[in-house]
């Protein structure tokens, strides 16, 4: 075990496949030699080779349209996309291309690609850095998509994406890259995709969230516990699909249930959230599923984040609203 | 220092006429079949001479009798193909079986010739999956009908060919109209900063749908746009199987000798319409252009070419046309046998293992079609 930042542990991870699979290549935009701009691929050129780490020109689209040439030449790609918000360049061929590259071909080929990608507010980057996309993608079929909010889910997340037979969109809050340290098995270990996991334990009210909002809903039940409060939290892990079990579990244990999202409440995968738990856990609802979600704004200017930018407290709000319901 | 330079001019006409001036057309049969180029002559023999005028008119029969049977609704979407015979076999013809090819949506033939199943390319017209199951050893992807991205994921395919270290291209098509798109500047662009084993092909027929080439851009060749990239271009009299030939071999020999991307710019026409799916060019092209490239066609020139060297006969080819139409009589019959998309077949093309939602919904789709 060592203690490791999530950065340290997508390393690991990229490593640990580097290692254990030739057909893995990892490219993208600084990811060779600089090591990526956040260091995710640092060291990775110099002990693997610029063979299978490598740089590339600046273009989203032919990065997208590298990934799908060396898929059907038998690669296991890792491409980077150096900000999330970038991914309109390379939308087709990430949902327009590889997402559909197996159905197009009745099973014939298929694109066992990983694109990672930073995203995430709260560092006040620039603009189009930031935003939450991950809606976008979930409602691409053909895709999966990943977003781990602790090092520990990082690396078994990353690994079990790489290893996946078909496209995964994994997507890595900026935040979070070096925010806490935590235990990681050095050794290579996967988790499954699709999977939640209940990050703590409750039985008043279930808070289902990913990535940063992770966090604050953490804080959040910190604090609803001090009230006399008992708050489930429920990191989904994987955005899409969904685990509809471990959701529905918590739901007919609490009676009670909110969904947090970083991203605008038009956006993200909440109100998908929220209507699976409508079709499949009415009976058990004291009240109703309420969101917690940035407003249906443009992604804030770099000062407008804090005012922004949902956080512990409209957790707790959006929590007692359900649970004084 | 501003005394000293104000009478310099750079020349912007010389410029534009400097690049245009490195990108002649290159031919070798003239419109007459008379050779008129032997020096760059490709090394054929003569069974492949005959081998190339087969495919090209049995194209020429497919394309009629595809454009039949969708008027019968017997096929689905199709792209015309009439008038790029030359442009689309003759450089399909200068491959090898381990090149890998990516289409666009015209670009059905090459995907034939080069090894996909009649009968599929018509599953892929009327929309069954069965079209895209390219059967094992066939280097070839579906017919891509975003303009574009068979671009850049060429300039993928072929540096997977050189980091195997196989001795084989990528070869991709697009058209005049595509020249326009980034996914068209980006795939060049990748592919020579890799120095990748790709050949790009432009076919320009000189319209896209309804906008003249004139409309795509300001300059003078298509071919020209290599030097965006920094790769060769070639412009090539896409009438003429025999330059189309040459100038793909010659690309074909840098790309698998490490030297990287060509891109070609074939002059060519499409008598048809854009597509079957209700385009009228009498709309946008005059009677007089049509006849023009008539004269052009490249079954005519090769033709006489052919029967000048004592290659070919009006038995030949009437041989070829009975062929055709057997062998598409055949593949619409085969393409009529293939059993009904059922929703749980596509479900399962989806992921190699089925996310739960869709393991819900199969089991729906399962009892309903169980009934």
């Amino acid at each position: 075990m060592a203690q490791m930042t999530m950065i340290q542990a997508i390393t690991d991870a990229l490593r640990t496949e580097l290692r254990n699979d030739p057909n893995v290549l990892i490219f993208g935009e600084d990811v060779g030699v600089n090591g990526g701009v956040f260091r995710a691929t640092e060291g990775l050129q110099n002990e693997f080779g610029e063979d299978r780490v490598f740089d590339t020109p600046l273009a989203e689209s032919g990065i997208g349209g590298l990934a799908f040439g060396l898929s059907l030449q038998g690669f296991r790609p890792v491409p980077e996309i150096q900000f999330f918000g970038f991914v309109f360049e390379v939308f087709d061929q990430i949902a327009g291309q590889l997402a559909r590259l197996r159905y197009r071909t009745g099973g014939k080929f298929h694109a066992p690609v990983t694109v990672r990608a930073p995203f995430g507010g709260g560092v006040h980057t620039p603009d189009m850095h930031a935003d939450s996309l991950e809606g976008l993608m979930a409602q691409t079929p053909g895709l999966k998509v990943v977003i781990p909010s602790t090092p520990y889910d990082a690396k078994g997340l990353l690994i079990s994406a790489i290893r996946d037979n078909d496209p995964v969109v994994f997507l890595e809050h900026m935040k979070l890259y070096r925010s806490f340290r935590q235990e990681v098995p050095e050794e290579e270990y996967t988790i499954p995709l699709g999977k939640a996991e209940v990050k703590r334990e409750g039985t008043d009210v279930s808070i289902i969230t990913y990535g940063a909002m992770v966090h604050e809903s953490l804080k959040a039940a910190g604090e609803l516990e001090k009230e006399g409060y008992s708050a489930e939290v429920i990191d989904l892990r994987t955005v899409s699909p969904i685990d509809i079990d471990t959701i529905i579990a918590s739901v007919e244990k609490t009676g009670r249930a909110i969904v947090v999202q970083e991203a605008q409440k038009m956006a993200g995968v909440a109100a998908h959230v929220v209507a699976e738990i409508n079709d499949r856990a009415i009976l058990s609802l004291e009240a109703p599923v309420l969101r917690v979600a940035a407003p249906d704004t443009v992604f804030p200017f770099p000062q407008a984040e804090a005012v922004w930018l949902p956080n512990f407290k409209d957790v707790i709000e959006t929590a007692k609203k359900v649970l004084t319901f | 220092m501003a005394s000293n330079t104000k009478n310099v001019q750079f020349d912007a006409a010389a410029q534009v006429e400097k690049i245009a001036e490195q990108f002649q057309m290159f031919q070798i049969l003239n419109e007459e079949g008379q050779v008129v180029n032997e020096t760059a002559m490709p090394d054929l023999t003569d069974d492949q001479l005959q081998e190339l005028m087969r495919r090209m008119v049995y194209t020429r029969i497919l394309d009629q009798r595809s454009i039949s049977l969708n008027r019968q609704g017997r096929l689905g979407f199709y792209a015309p193909t009439a008038g790029q015979e030359a442009s689309q076999l003759a450089s399909q013809f200068a491959l090898e079986k381990e090149d890998f090819v990516l289409p666009g949506y015209r670009d059905v033939p090459q995907i034939v010739w080069h090894g996909l199943p009649l009968y599929q390319a018509f599953l892929w017209s009327r929309g069954h999956f069965e079209g895209g199951q390219i059967p094992e050893g066939v280097n070839v992807y579906v017919p891509q009908i975003i303009i574009g991205a068979q671009y850049v994921q060429a300039a993928g395919v072929a540096l997977g060919l050189k980091k195997r270290g196989q001795k084989a291209v990528a070869i991709t098509y697009t058209g005049d109209g595509g020249t326009s798109q980034g996914d068209f500047y980006e795939g060049i662009n990748f592919a020579g900063a890799y120095k990748a084993p790709a050949i790009f092909i432009v076919q320009n027929n000189q319209f896209a749908i309804s906008t003249p080439r004139e409309k795509q851009t300001a300059a003078e060749t298509l071919a020209q746009k290599a030097v965006a990239a920094g790769i060769p271009g070639i412009l090539v009299d896409g009438m003429d199987p025999l330059a189309v030939y040459a100038a793909v071999s010659q690309a074909r020999e840098r790309a698998v000798n490490g030297e990287g991307p060509t891109l070609i710019e074939t002059l060519t026409y499409r008598y048809g319409p854009h597509t079957m799916a209700g385009d009228d060019p009498t709309r946008y092209r005059t009677s007089d252009l049509d006849n023009e490239w008539e004269k052009k066609d490249p079954l005519v020139r090769f033709r006489k070419f052919l029967e000048a060297k004592g290659l070919w006969s009006e038995e030949k080819e009437n041989e070829v046309i009975e062929q055709a139409k057997e062998d598409i009589k055949e593949a619409i019959k085969k393409a009529d046998a293939a059993p009904k998309q059922k929703v749980t077949d596509l479900m399962s093309n989806m992921f190699e293992e089925m996310p739960h939602n869709l393991k819900e919904q199969y089991e729906i789709y399962q009892a309903k079609e169980s009934k």
